[in-house]
């Protein structure tokens, strides 16, 4: 009996001692959070002190002239984020379909292979095979550019979110068909319109997820746009123009004389992707809310 | 079979240790004495075209001094300034000369040890051989935009030029575009080799790159009448050049001089000849 209360007594013990370290490190990561964007706006302020932000704010990214206007790079950043989640968002969706009740078991399960596989593949092996096969291929169909463009960009980055999204909905889709799926049988619905009235409702949580999530990693990749987006300077008028992401912007100009403006460029720039995702994230989150679901 | 291979193995290496003993005796090894009696390490950085001659001089002198570590990194001439200034590295590497502002913020001491070009070049394909560089200053600044302007097919140009910090765009900017415009446009490529695969792979390319990295997958264009040869860079001839140096802050520590004295000595002008660069000996 006694020995019964010191168990239970050092379970409690070291029940505290696990919710402590949880604690800890959720305050750690949010504190990390913070120290970023406190950091960007404190390196930021002198830009604005200075009243270079006018500068910086403009359309013109000209260092040699002294104009150091980064908004073509914020919405070359923007526009991609945004053409490759809106791309592979309904093709995740999809595939998340096949595999959960439309599809062959044994198809959906070699997809489902596929998908994890792609997570693992190196962000860089994308942008390698793109420019050596995707982007010739463009130049050669199109009578316009040279292959390095915004569509270029757009195609490689939704194969890379593209298993992001799937195994997000992947994951709320099983849990929530492992709960309903004996019930459905029950009442003879089939699985698509399980999937389709009963599941999917429920599932906005991770829609909304895989959504915010696509996008973040599409917004935040680097390296596939400074291979194959082409990095020029400028707001596209087609698909096919070139394009400069904020990402690939901060890779191209961090290697600069470190008091020159066009480095202090690079604070702003981090502060602007950081204020995106921030604000999709909020935005999202916040449509999600007031759909009732979640 | 095995134990076959194992004596092979063995004679190859006497064989090494023997050929290495003959090299010392011929005058090869005395360049990389100075090393003896030293050790630690050697962090260096900075410019990219400096790369590939510090890797192969760190090369040789690693393999005789195991107790002499080099480490060597790019980032541009702009990190090459920063991280020895910041006593991050001992060589930070530049592909131009300091700034007043850089040498008295820093204190820093400048070695020059190579001379490097800049060339124009296009695809292997293309029919264009020569331009001048007004022609090559109107196609950077989106003036002439097809290649019928200049002497070749009726066909969109497709530009390429490098990024911010690159010292190979400093020189193009300054010596042949006289600090004309490059129109937003082009295309940006964020290095030498990246450079000659845009150019390798696209018909209708144009772009600049370090003489030393021109070979058959690109086409080197003849400038003004001149060759962008490394012995037209050296005479003078061929005007788009530069100097390769290495910074060290203040005096050089002991290793730091072994290394530069190794590079501006015989055995390395050598390896910079090596890699397509003019010695600056």
């Amino acid at each position: 009996m006694r020995n019964l209360t010191h168990n239970r007594e050092s379970r409690k013990w070291l029940e505290s001692l696990i919710e402590l370290m949880l604690l800890f490190s959720g305050l750690i990561s949010s504190l990390v959070m913070l120290a970023i964007f406190v950091f960007l706006v404190y390196f930021t302020m002198p830009i604005i002190a200075r009243g270079d932000l006018l500068n910086l704010m403009s359309w013109n990214w000209r260092p040699l002239a002294g104009q150091y206007g980064i908004l073509p790079m914020a919405i070359g950043s923007l526009f991609l984020a945004v053409s490759a989640t809106l791309a592979a968002y309904p093709l995740g969706l999809g595939i998340c379909c096949f595999i959960h009740s439309l599809g062959l078991r044994s198809v959906a399960r070699f997809v489902l292979v596929i998908i994890d596989f792609m997570t693992s593949v190196p962000t860089v092996v994308y942008g390698f095979v793109s420019a050596f096969l995707l982007v010739p291929t463009l130049r050669q169909c199109f009578e316009h550019g040279t292959g390095f463009s915004w569509f270029a960009a757009s195609v490689t980055l939704t194969v890379l979110v593209l298993p992001t999204i799937v195994l997000v909905i992947h994951t709320q889709l099983r849990q929530l068909g492992s709960e309903s799926r004996l019930t459905a049988i029950a009442l003879g619905i089939s699985p698509a319109q399980t999937l389709l009235w009963v599941i999917l409702p429920q599932a906005s949580r991770g829609l909304v997820a895989a959504a915010l999530l696509g996008f973040g990693r599409a917004l935040g990749d680097t390296i596939v746009s400074l291979m194959v987006a082409g990095n020029a300077p400028q707001v596209p008028h087609s698909i096919l123009d070139s394009i400069r992401t904020l990402t690939a912007h901060i890779a191209l100009v961090v290697a600069t004389d470190v008091h020159s403006a066009t480095y202090h460029s690079l604070f702003l720039s981090g502060l602007i992707l950081v204020t995106i995702s921030a604000m999709v994230n909020a935005s999202i989150r916040w449509i999600a809310g007031k759909s009732g679901a979640g | 079979m095995k134990r076959n291979r194992g004596i092979c193995s063995i004679r190859v290496v006497l064989f090494v240790i023997l050929a290495g003993c003959f090299a010392c005796k011929t005058g090869w090894c005395d360049e990389l004495d100075r090393f003896s009696a030293l050790e630690g390490t050697l962090d260096i950085a900075g410019g990219t075209a400096h790369i590939p001659v510090m890797k192969d001089a760190a090369e040789k002198i690693m393999a005789k001094n195991p107790k002499i570590r080099i480490t060597i990194a790019g980032g541009g001439s702009g990190v090459g300034v920063q991280k020895v200034g910041e006593g991050l590295v001992h060589i930070g590497n530049t592909g131009r000369p300091l700034t007043a502002a850089e040498i008295e913020k820093y204190g820093l001491k400048s070695f020059a040890f190579a001379i490097d070009g800049v060339a124009v070049a296009v695809n292997p394909k293309n029919s264009v051989n020569a331009l001048t560089s007004d022609q090559v200053k109107d196609i950077f600044a989106g003036k002439i935009t097809n290649w019928k302007d200049v002497g070749g097919a009726d066909a969109p140009i497709h530009l390429f030029t490098r990024d911010e910090a690159s010292g190979t765009r400093e020189v193009f900017w300054e010596k042949l575009l006289k600090k004309g415009p490059i129109i937003s446009a082009a295309n940006v490529v964020p290095s030498n080799g990246a450079m000659k695969v845009a150019l390798s792979q696209d018909t209708l390319a144009i772009g600049y790159l370090g003489i030393g990295h021109v070979d058959s997958t690109v086409k080197a264009i003849k400038l003004d009448g001149a060759d962008p040869s490394q012995e037209n860079a050296s005479s003078g001839a061929y005007k788009v050049t530069r100097k390769l140096y290495m910074n060290t802050k203040g005096e050089p520590s002991p290793l730091s001089k072994a290394f530069i004295d190794y590079i501006l000595g015989s055995a390395g002008q050598e390896i910079v000849k090596k890699h397509g660069y003019i010695p600056s000996q």
